[in-house]
This record gives structure tokens, C-alpha cells and sequence, in this order.
């Protein structure tokens, strides 16, 4: 691999001219073929999709491509292809050159995309063929989720709940991935993945049994809200500490593999996730013990104020695959097709050859961070409005679908009103509904109560008989 | 820097807590015991009322302005930190001494060590207390035994890690912690834990001069919430010197940080019920001073800890093995602890886990009618 470093310029040159092939896949083929094997290509046999087949294809001529630029790297610029170091790991080819890798490659990787901005396919594109029924279902969820979060967001600032976040402008990232994975891939969420939750089932009264913190709440009303977790989705309870669910996922996917389940693991993070040591333990664990897992890193520009730039350098997150042995692929995540079309190519890739992948989807944090933060501070209006409006996943989602003929404006507005009513009974209802009662402070601490908790409830029930008015009256004692 | 510790001595200092919930309406805020509240102060004439966070805000200003080699670090600290701390100063000291760092705690106290160990002033930024863990290697193992492990010849005393820590109301598990007593047990740092604004200036310096590495956790609570009037001058205040806030013959009551509000409403409450509560702000948990502490039990008798951290292994424990050795005989009752019980911080439950007034009241109570 580090040879192939080195030669990267002269490969890229060499392969492209050789090819002359526009499709967008390219590069990033490109990239992954070095590490893998031809058995890793039969193996995609298993793969029956259009796109899959196409790779299939692409794979082999661009692994052949790498070898003759190998053979004209060393053979013609210094005839020493024989010699070489068996060096653990594999044979490691001398050179007599003295030649740095480059920091980064002189073009950026590409954005794979299917729609354009107005949502027409882009012609030659490959993609995943999703009909309308699923089609359908995805853009009510979008809906959904974007009528969930503005209601949310509205009742933290009325004071109702204590904290919310939004997925704004991420709408496809959640949706999109949602549809291309099967229910029994688990999740490990960073956090503003509700959407996936939302597909799967989840219903807007559990949203808001969390939120809320009432007797209804999976977590017992103990975490903030946003911070669901349900195993019968699953879907791992969300942790505020940024990363820590990325090592997890390599374990996660061990089991699975040892398990030989068909399924895999889909580990979320955002750009600012991907500083953390975490990050790199979660993806060299994953990379070494080849762990079904898909790591989304969803780069929406922002980590709270940081913006990428002083996030990392080199050409964001797709390039650290390599690094350790993972394929990558940078997606645009404002593209509901893209999105869909890869998502389900990888978890096939995931699955049946037992490797994990990093998929990096370019989107853009169109909320401010939470409800603590006022992005305007730190990030121009005209940004926000740009993202917002001309590059909303949405927007060009819903053009797409309505020219097939899927959807309509009567029934936008229909779906509309009915899930704003259904939101805010949801609410209202969750409202109303009494916390967890008292023991539930003192439960799941261990699988049973120990003799410090014993006593400290028992105490506690005592000075609450004595201070009943210091008390929350919305917990049942 | 002498004569200033002894000039702040002498300050009166009246604490005033702006209230935006019920829990502070009753405070009269936290002044020094000694001062003589109705003097007016004399010493300076800039004094300002300020929140904690703003006067964090100007010790950070003073010490880069004081010290050239002097840095501001961490996750948001360039546009003034999510809490507003580090305001202006990237503007004022430029981005090379005030800047972001990437989402990484370890490599925020990695680098801030290696920036300390040759020579500079490293003053980083952990944004939440919770999040200090992926850095605690750093700081155990690193920090801790620069100086030791290399028989003095290098250290990173230049060092000071400051972070909020303490509940806020809505935290849950990961905005709420105090996990002071982890570093408590680490010898080779200073844990600093600063009660109001003016102390929080004056401490916080303190630290940042301090030849050793330092932990600072700043009551995030308190952040908006104290309101005191804070010298505009540079001054730091000592470490490793507790300080009685409030002077009482029965029993005495040892905490720090936004616990030091809530006993204090504990000790007006008590008095009503004639009982003499002495308050002691223990400020610098390690190394710390136990002959305040033990001067004080030998005058009450009774001893006190509360702390918001789950009792079962505080730092309350720490005091409470600590003063049984010194004043075992003195003593009149079993050493209370009032802490935070042993689950992890719950949202929904957090009045219910919180050592409030009342449990505080009740503890007074039955120590001094044992
Ligand atoms: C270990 C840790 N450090 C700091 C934080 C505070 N924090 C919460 S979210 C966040 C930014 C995360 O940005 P990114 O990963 O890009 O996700 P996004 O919010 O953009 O979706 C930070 C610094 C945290 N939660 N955990
Ligand atoms: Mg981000």
C-alpha cells in the first residue's frame, strides 16, 4: 500500500488515460482496489444488483490497470521490479527514488451524486432502482422528520422539554440510509440519526416519551432528550460523548460475524467524531478483525463552531479509509438516491465479503448545533440560507418523485396536516403523562440493587417523607 | 504577586446571586467570615459586578496579557467557547495563542503538555468535565509524572486544564458530572475548584502561575447565576488554603464549588434552630488544608462533607479518614457525609439526587444531637 502511495500521481494519470471513463464511481475504485484481493472480487459474485455487477467489472480493470502502472513505474524508470524487501505484511518493492507521499492527492476525491439540483438523474448514473411505494414512504418520513424536529425544537423554546437537536438539512442522510438497510443491521447512532428510528418504526408518542422524560420513556427519563435507544429497533442508546460508539461497532460486528448473521453494523458519526481517538481505534479494530461495519461519517461542515478546516486536513474523511484498510466511498448526502444507491451497495459489500467501509456523505448542519447554540455567531446567514434552500435534500427528492408521478401537491399538504396533528397530540400526551416513579433512580445501576443503593433509597424515601415540598410532584414515589 | 494575595485578604466581598429559578432566591451569597460586610471596601476602586464566567473571562485576559508565552486552547474557544469563557480573546491575542483545537480531549492535554514542557503556559480547554476521560491518561499518567519520572528535569507545571463540571438543572449523565475525586487521587496535579466569581479569578491565576499542572473546574451552574463584584485588577488568590466563610461553634461544614450556595442556605436555615454552623471552603482539594479543617473540628466537634459527586469514594471520604485521624478524640459525632448518591447523574431524578438543603438540614441536625 505504501508503494502504491508513492506511485499514486503516476497510477492516476496512467489509469485515466487509459480508461477515458466519466463515471463517478471511478477514483474511488480506484482507491480501494489496491488493497484488496482478486478472492475479495468473486466473491462478488454474491452481489446481483445492477451496480454491483457494473463494479465487478470496474474492479478488474482497474486492478489491471494498477499492475501494468506498476510494471511501467519500475520497470522502465529503473528496472529494479525484483528486487524487494519480504517485509511482514506482504513484499515491499525498492526503489532507488527518494519520494515523499504527497499530503494530499492533487484533485479531490469526487462526490458521488444521482440527482442533479433540480433532481433530474444525472444521465449514465448508476444507481438503485427504488420503486414508488418505497420511494413514497421515504419522502413522508423526510416530512415527517423535518415536522417532528420544528415542533421539538418549538416546544424546548416554549420550555416544554429541556433540550433538543435537529437533523435539519440531513433529512436524506437519516431517511435514505434507513430504506437501504434491513431492520435487523443495528445501529450505533452519534446523534442526529432519529430518522432511522423513524423508519424503522418508532412512533412520533415514543419520540416524545423521551424527549419528555415521562413513565413511557425506554430510558426510564434518566438521559437528555434526543438520546433514544430501543432495542427492539436496533437501534443503541445514544451517548453524549462523541466516538465512543466506534469501537463499540467493531465489536458489535464481531459478534455478528461470528454469528454469521446477515447483517451488519451501520456506526454513525459526525466530521468532528472523526478527531477522536475513537475514531481511529473503532476503524483499525474494524479494519483488523474485518468487522461488518458500514461507518457513516455524515461531514455537515461544522462540529458545534469548528468548521472543518481546523477540523483536519488532507481532503476530509473519505481519504482516512485507506489509511487503514478500509474502502471508502464520499457521497453526496444531500442526494436521497445517492445516498440509497450506496448505503445499499456497501452493506452488501459489508456483509459478503466480512470488511467494513466508511462512507463519508458531504452535507451541511443546517440547525444550529442544539438548542444551546446560536449558530449566527460563528457561520454566515447566507451559508445557512444557501443550504437550506437551493441545496435542501428535500427539495430536489420531492422534484424527483413528483415528476414520476409518485406524489403531488395536495398530497404534501394533506401529509402535512396530518403529521403536525400527530406530532403535537404526541406531545401533548407526553405532557400530560406522569415521570417514572421513584425506584427506577436506583434500577439498572447493576442487575440488581446493592446494599449502598438499598440504603440510600430507603433514606431518600425518608427525606422525602420530611421535605415531600423539595420534591418533583410528577414522580411517583 | 504577594502583596496581591494579601491585598485580596482584605477585601470585603459581597456575593449576589442573580436569580433566574427558585433554587438561588433565597441566597445571600457566599462572603468571606472575616470581612466586615458593612465597611466598604477600600482597597480598590474598580470593582465590578460581574458573572463567573466573565470573570474567568479576565483572568484568561490577564494572563495573556501578563505572559507572552501564554496559550488558550480547546473544542469552540475560538468564538468565546460554548460558554461563553473565552469571548474576545481571540480577537485580542490573535489565533495563534487563542484557538480551536479538534474534537480530541486527549490530544487537546497531549498537546497542551508538550507545549508546557517547553516553557509555555498551556492553558486548554475541556468542554465539559464529562468529556475529560478520553484525556485521563494523559493527565494520570502524563501530567502527573513529568516532573517525578524525570527527576526534575522536565515538567509541565505551565499547565492548567479548565473545565465545567457540576449539575445545571438538565444535564443528565453527561453535563452534570463531577468527577473530582478521580483526580483527587493522583498525586502530581492540583484539582482547584473555585466557589464564586471573584475566587474564580483570583484562583484561577493562581493556577495558571502555578509551577505544577492543575485541574480547575469551574461550577458551570454558576456560570450566569453568581454575581459578585470582582477586582478589575490582576490578583491571584492561594492555593492549598482553605478558607471559613462563615464562623460557628457547633459543627463545621467542609465543601466547594456551587455546593458551598447550597450549605450555606443550610447554615442560615440552621441558625434559626440555634445551631452554629462553621463553613469552610476547602478550594484546593489536593493538596489540601487540613489545618483549617482540623482547627475547625477542634473548635465544633462535628464535621460535615457534602459534595454533589457520589459519596462512595468522594472526596468527602478522603476528609472525613483524614479528620477522625487528627481529631478522633475531639470528635462528638460520626463524621456526615451529604453527596450525591451512587447511581450515575439522572436527568429526571436529579432533585431526588442532589444533596439539597434539606438533606444537609437533616444531616446538621442529627450530628449535632447525637
Ligand atoms: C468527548 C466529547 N467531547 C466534546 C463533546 C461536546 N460536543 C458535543 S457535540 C460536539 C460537536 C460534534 O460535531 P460533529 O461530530 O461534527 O457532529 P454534528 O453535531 O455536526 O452532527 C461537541 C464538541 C462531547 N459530546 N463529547
Ligand atoms: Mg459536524
Amino acid at each position: 500500500m505504501a508503494i502504491w502511495v508513492a506511485r499514486s500521481r503516476n497510477i492516476i494519470t496512467q489509469y485515466f488515460l487509459k480508461t477515458k471513463n466519466n463515471c463517478p464511481f471511478d477514483q474511488n475504485y480506484f482507491l480501494f482496489h489496491t488493497n484488496s484481493s482478486y478472492k475479495s472480487r468473486n466473491r462478488f459474485g454474491f452481489l446481483d444488483c445492477q451496480s454491483a455487477t457494473f463494479m465487478a467489472f470496474r474492479r478488474f480493470e482497474s486492478v489491471r490497470a494498477g499492475e501494468q502502472a506498476e510494471a511501467v513505474a519500475y520497470g522502465n524508470e529503473d528496472g529494479h521490479e525484483n528486487q524487494g524487501i519480504d517485509f511482514p505484511g506482504g513484499r515491499v518493492a525498492f526503489t532507488p527514488q527518494m519520494k515523499f507521499i504527497s499530503e494530499s492527492t492533487d484533485k479531490r476525491i469526487p462526490c458521488y451524486r444521482v440527482l442533479d439540483d433540480d433532481g433530474y438523474s444525472i444521465p449514465g448514473s448508476i444507481f438503485e432502482q427504488v420503486d414508488k411505494e418505497t420511494a413514497v414512504k421515504m419522502y413522508k418520513s423526510m416530512v415527517t422528520l423535518q415536522i417532528m424536529d420544528t415542533i421539538f425544537h418549538e416546544a424546548q423554546r416554549q420550555g416544554r422539554i429541556s433540550f433538543y437537536l435537529t437533523s435539519t438539512g440531513e433529512e436524506a442522510i437519516n431517511i435514505a440510509t434507513a430504506a437501504a438497510l434491513t431492520p435487523d443491521d443495528i445501529i450505533l447512532p452519534q446523534y442526529r440519526e432519529p430518522g432511522i428510528l423513524l423508519w424503522r418504526g418508532f412512533t412520533l408518542q415514543e419520540f416524545a416519551n423521551q424527549c419528555f422524560g415521562t413513565k413511557d420513556d425506554y430510558g426510564k427519563g434518566r438521559q437528555m432528550p434526543i438520546h433514544y435507544s430501543s432495542k427492539e429497533h436496533n437501534y443503541f442508546a445514544v451517548s453524549s460523548p462523541i466516538a465512543t460508539q466506534l469501537p463499540q461497532a467493531a465489536g458489535v460486528a464481531y459478534s455478528l460475524k461470528m454469528d454469521n448473521k446477515e447483517a451488519c453494523v451501520v456506526a454513525f458519526m459526525g466530521d468532528g467524531g472523526t478527531s477522536e481517538g475513537d475514531f481511529h481505534a473503532g476503524l483499525n479494530f474494524a479494519a483488523v478483525m474485518e468487522a461488518p461495519v458500514l461507518f457513516f461519517c455524515r461531514n455537515n461542515g461544522w462540529a458545534i463552531s469548528t468548521p472543518i478546516s481546523e477540523q483536519f486536513r488532507s481532503d476530509g474523511v473519505v481519504v482516512k479509509g485507506q489509511g487503514y484498510g478500509i474502502r471508502s466511498i464520499r457521497i453526496d448526502g444531500n442526494d436521497t438516491l445517492a445516498v440509497y444507491s450506496a448505503i445499499h451497495a456497501a452493506r452488501e459489500m459489508v456483509i459478503h465479503e466480512q470488511k467494513p467501509i466508511l462512507v463519508e456523505a458531504l452535507t451541511y448542519r443546517v440547525g444550529h448545533h442544539s438548542t444551546s447554540d446560536d449558530s449566527t455567531k460563528y457561520r454566515p446567514m447566507d451559508e445557512i440560507e444557501h443550504w437550506k434552500t437551493a441545496r435542501h435534500p428535500m427539495s430536489k427528492f420531492r422534484k424527483w418523485v413528483q415528476r414520476n408521478g409518485w406524489w403531488t401537491d395536495d398530497e404534501e399538504t394533506e401529509l402535512r396536516g396530518i403529521i403536525r396533528k400527530q406530532v403535537l397530540n404526541a406531545i401533548q400526551m407526553a405532557d400530560k403523562t406522569e415521570k417514572p416513579s421513584l425506584d427506577n433512580l436506583f434500577t439498572d445501576v447493576y442487575d440488581c440493587l446493592p446494599l449502598n443503593l438499598q440504603e440510600q433509597e430507603k433514606s431518600l424515601r425518608e427525606t422525602i417523607k420530611r421535605h415531600q415540598q423539595d420534591f418533583p410532584a410528577d414522580v411517583p414515589l | 504577586m504577594a502583596s496581591s494575595l494579601r491585598r485580596i485578604a482584605r477585601l470585603s466581598l459581597i456575593s449576589r446571586y442573580t436569580s433566574t429559578d427558585g433554587r438561588w432566591n433565597t441566597l445571600r451569597g457566599l462572603s468571606t467570615a472575616t470581612d466586615d460586610l458593612n465597611s466598604p471596601n477600600q482597597c480598590w476602586t474598580s470593582n465590578k459586578p460581574v458573572n463567573l464566567f466573565s470573570a474567568i473571562n479576565q483572568a484568561l485576559h490577564i494572563a495573556l496579557e501578563t505572559d507572552p508565552r501564554a496559550y488558550v486552547f480547546g473544542e469552540d474557544v475560538g468564538f468565546g467557547g460554548v460558554f461563553r469563557c473565552t469571548t474576545g480573546l481571540a480577537d485580542r491575542f490573535g489565533k495563534r495563542r487563542v484557538f480551536n483545537t479538534p474534537l480530541c480531549e486527549q490530544g487537546i492535554v497531549g498537546f497542551a503538555i508538550g507545549l508546557a514542557a517547553m516553557g509555555n503556559r498551556a492553558i486548554a480547554e475541556i468542554q465539559f468535565a464529562d468529556y475529560i476521560f478520553p484525556a485521563f491518561d494523559q493527565i494520570v499518567n502524563e501530567a502527573a509524572k513529568f516532573r517525578y519520572r524525570s527527576g526534575n528535569q522536565f515538567n509541565c507545571g505551565g499547565l492548567t486544564i479548565r473545565a465545567p463540571y457540576g449539575a445545571v438543572g438538565h444535564g443528565g449523565h453527561y453535563h452534570s458530572q463531577s468527577p473530582e475525586a478521580f483526580f483527587c487521587h493522583v498525586p502530581g496535579i492540583k484539582v482547584v475548584i473555585p466557589r464564586s466569581p471573584q475566587q474564580a479569578k483570583g484562583l484561577l491565576l493562581s493556577c495558571i502561575r502555578d509551577p505544577n499542572p492543575v485541574v480547575f473546574f469551574e461550577p458551570k451552574w454558576l456560570y450566569r447565576l453568581a454575581v459578585e463584584e470582582v477586582p478589575e485588577q490582576d490578583f491571584m488568590l492561594p492555593l492549598s488554603e482553605a478558607e471559613v466563610i462563615r464562623e460557628g461553634s457547633d459543627i463545621t461544614l467542609v465543601g466547594w464549588g456551587a455546593q458551598l450556595s447550597i450549605m450555606e442556605q443550610a447554615c442560615v436555615e440552621a441558625e434559626k434552630d440555634g445551631i452554629s454552623c462553621e463553613l469552610i471552603d476547602l478550594k484546593t482539594l489536593i493538596p489540601w488544608d487540613k489545618e483549617t479543617v482540623e482547627a475547625s473540628v477542634n473548635k465544633t466537634g462535628r464535621l460535615l462533607v457534602s459534595h454533589e459527586a457520589p459519596i462512595t469514594g468522594g472526596f468527602g471520604a478522603e476528609i472525613s479518614a483524614s479528620i477522625v485521624e487528627r481529631c478522633f478524640l475531639r470528635l462528638e459525632a460520626p463524621v456526615a457525609r451529604v453527596c450525591g448518591l451512587d447511581t450515575p447523574f439522572p436527568l429526571v431524578f436529579e432533585p431526588f439526587y442532589l444533596p439539597t438543603k434539606n438533606k444537609m438540614l437533616d444531616a446538621i441536625k442529627s450530628t449535632v444531637n447525637y
